[in-house]
């Protein structure tokens, strides 16, 4: 009775606390995402002995097409009652969060599809690959919703902490641990210059919310303000480290070899995702105003990235080392459309975003499938007379490589195309330059791929081969000398850029030559890992013909902003 | 007698500065990540200075996201380098040497 009476008496000291409304539409995706890997997390340790590889895959991929159902519900809602901004001004319910929304629900259906395979082939038990992914996918949603720059780092952490761990997942290779320890060191100090930057534009403009970060400054016009330009360009440095963004680029090709290949492609596709979301509605939405600070600073990160991704990508032996070079240059592409900072830039570059997800998943996938048991087989000689063993095999990576390189009929080309054309609608000519060059330069090293897989074996009469007599790098030795004086005359950073070329060639034609290029038989392609493979070459196709309804989609997106 | 809040936030850049240096120069991964919990801490310095010139809580409750963030990316990170150097006798970055290119 005397307590009672007492917690009735603090109750009517103390005033009441108002909660914010929770709009639980808003976040669905999100939560079932996260309650999906924590469910999957409880179950599992509970009944260790009786799931295996396969109850893992199954709830992944339960939970990422009920995420992905609810982004469609919440698009539906979006389309009818306009955008909006909800819990206490933390999250963003409008077009673009859902967009990212359904952009990472399919990154990690497909994922789940391909680390099954992966796992069962490895001998991994156990679901905490599939429980990582999906905490992993939650980040990145939160990321696509935040509104708020300290809810956006914490996305950011979700994501990355997660992936840091997917990284290190095969235990069995020494590289695994490697990439891990590099990624995470990289990560956790440009998380810290992130919250630096976090920190000094709360100082400057007195708010971490986005929307009352662009009201400040649209009313006050600061000509120079410090405090608000450092917190500008540690920002940059921060979201420049997660998109892996040249010069901020130096962990990617260490991570993208060294993790397991399925999470390379979840986090090539998620990661990206993730913190372009980010990058894009904290700097066209909330520092448009101060877009002339730091659309230079995008301009050199994008030409650098163009330009470094294509032209290092040349000389790379290593299948992952390569794709991971494509993938900075992917991120100049998409820089282009940020640099923009129109809604066409932003529509062009949520939609590259959309293809470069399908696309890069699945080269992940083959290349998950012809590493072969232990997760060694990189070489992109190793791809040699793969399309006599396995025409089908060849001809989704041939598919999804052309889409990669922006041939015409495929959804790369319309996505190389549209930020391009942004770009020029800015008279940013020089910008839509370079990457028109650095696509062409791109295409050489796809198409090697590509022409590698359509080569027969051991035959000195064919071409390639001929070419290649002291080993597999000498096509790599000659494409660098075409990319170098391709570039050689429009880059500022080709200085540098050549350098580099020259150590990574001295590194290669040191190497004794190694002779990979004898058969190695079929590999066995998982069922699931088709299914993934059939929805990205099919969507690379029929969208590349029929571009209008993703087109659309990215469209209405961007103009559902709030 | 008081303080200029200037003097913290020159502290803070101080502490960050020293951060960001320990994690490039410094070999040795264990005192790469205490380098980074450096720079986590100077910006939470950095917050709540700022929160108490801008006479705004908001700016002190974002210090307890920063330090709940910095304490789960060390457990992660602790993590991953015992798994990585179980079997060997120092924890030195140099010895991550497996790719290069």
């Amino acid at each position: 009775m005397s307590t009672l009476s007492l917690l009735t008496a603090v109750s009517a000291a103390t005033p009441t606390i108002h909660t914010p409304h929770v709009d639980y539409l808003s976040i669905l995706p999100l939560t079932i995402m996260m309650g999906g890997a924590l469910l999957l997390m409880i179950v599992s340790s509970l009944f260790r002995k009786i799931l295996g590889v396969g109850a893992g895959t199954a709830v992944a991929v339960v939970t990422s097409v009920a995420a992905l159902v609810a982004a469609l519900f919440q698009w539906d809602h979006v389309i009818t009652h306009g955008p909006q901004v909800t819990i206490a001004g933390a999250i963003a319910f409008d077009g673009f969060d859902v967009f990212v929304q359904i952009t990472v629900s399919i990154a990690m259906l497909l994922t789940a599809l391909i680390g099954d395979g992966y796992l069962r082939r490895e001998g991994v038990e156990g679901p905490e690959f599939h429980v990582l992914a999906m905490m992993s996918a939650s980040g990145a949603m939160m990321m696509g919703a935040a509104n708020d720059l300290i809810v956006i780092f914490l996305g950011l952490e979700i994501l990355s902490i997660a992936l840091y761990v997917l990284a290190a997942f095969n235990h069995k290779r020494a590289e695994s641990g490697e990439a891990a320890l590099k990624y995470f060191v990289l990560g956790a100090f440009s998380s810290a210059i992130f919250v630096y930057g976090i920190a000094l534009t709360y100082g400057a403009t007195g708010s971490s919310n986005l929307p009352q970060i662009a009201d400040y400054l649209s009313k006050n016009v600061i000509a120079s303000n410090g405090v608000l330009l450092g917190g500008l360009a540690l920002l940059l440095i921060g979201f420049g480290f997660k998109i892996a963004a040249v010069p901020f680029h130096m962990w990617s090709p260490d991570v993208y070899q060294g993790s397991p290949s399925p999470v390379t492609g979840f986090m090539a596709a998620v990661a990206k995702a993730g913190a372009f979301a980010a990058l894009l509605r904290v700097f066209v939405s909330s520092f448009g105003t101060v877009r002339a600070d730091w659309q230079p600073i995008i301009w050199a990160l994008a030409i650098l990235s163009l330009v470094v991704g294509a032209v290092l990508a040349l000389v790379q032996k290593d299948i992952k080392r390569m794709m991971a070079y494509s993938s900075i240059n992917h991120a100049g592409f998409i820089l282009l459309g940020v640099e923009t900072a129109t809604t066409r830039g932003v529509s062009a570059s949520l939609y590259y975003l959309f293809t470069y997800t399908f696309l890069t998943i699945g080269s992940f996938a083959v290349i998950t499938v012809m590493a072969r048991d232990g997760d060694t087989g990189h070489l992109i000689s190793d791809y040699r007379g793969l399309a006599r063993r396995q025409p089908m095999l060849a001809g989704c990576f041939a598919v999804l490589l052309l889409g990669q390189a922006g041939v015409p009929f495929t959804t790369g080309f319309l996505a190389k195309f549209g930020v391009v054309g942004a770009a020029e609608a800015t008279q940013a000519y020089v910008l839509a330059a370079v990457a028109m060059v650095s696509a062409a330069i791109a295409a050489f090293f796809y198409l090697r791929v590509a022409v590698t897989m359509y080569s027969p074996v051991g035959l000195v009469a064919d071409p390639v081969d001929a070419h290649q007599g002291a080993g597999p790098d000498s096509t790599a030795f000659g494409g660098t000398a075409v990319g170098g004086t391709a570039v050689g005359g429009d880059a500022s950073g080709a200085s540098t850029v050549s350098a580099d070329g020259l150590a990574s060639l001295r590194v290669l034609t040191d190497d004794p030559p190694t002779d990979s290029v004898t058969e190695r038989g079929i590999v066995p392609v998982p069922a699931l890992t088709w299914v993934a493979l059939a929805a990205t070459v099919s969507f690379t196709v029929v969208f590349g013909l029929i571009p209008g309804p993703i087109l659309d989609f990215a469209h209405q997106a961007t103009l559902l902003f709030t | 007698m008081t303080i200029n809040p200037d003097w913290y936030l020159g502290l803070s850049v101080v502490l960050f500065a020293i951060g960001a240096l320990g994690v490039l120069i410094r070999r040795n991964v264990l005192v790469m990540f205490m380098c980074v919990e450096l720079m986590l801490n100077a910006a939470n310095l950095t917050f709540v200075t700022f929160a108490r010139t801008l006479h705004d809580i908001g700016g002190q409750v974002l210090v307890f996201f920063v330090l709940v963030v910095a304490a789960a990316e060390v457990v992660v990170g602790l993590g991953i380098v015992v798994a990585i150097f179980r079997r060997r006798a120092n924890a030195t970055a140099d010895d991550l040497h497996l790719m290069k290119g």
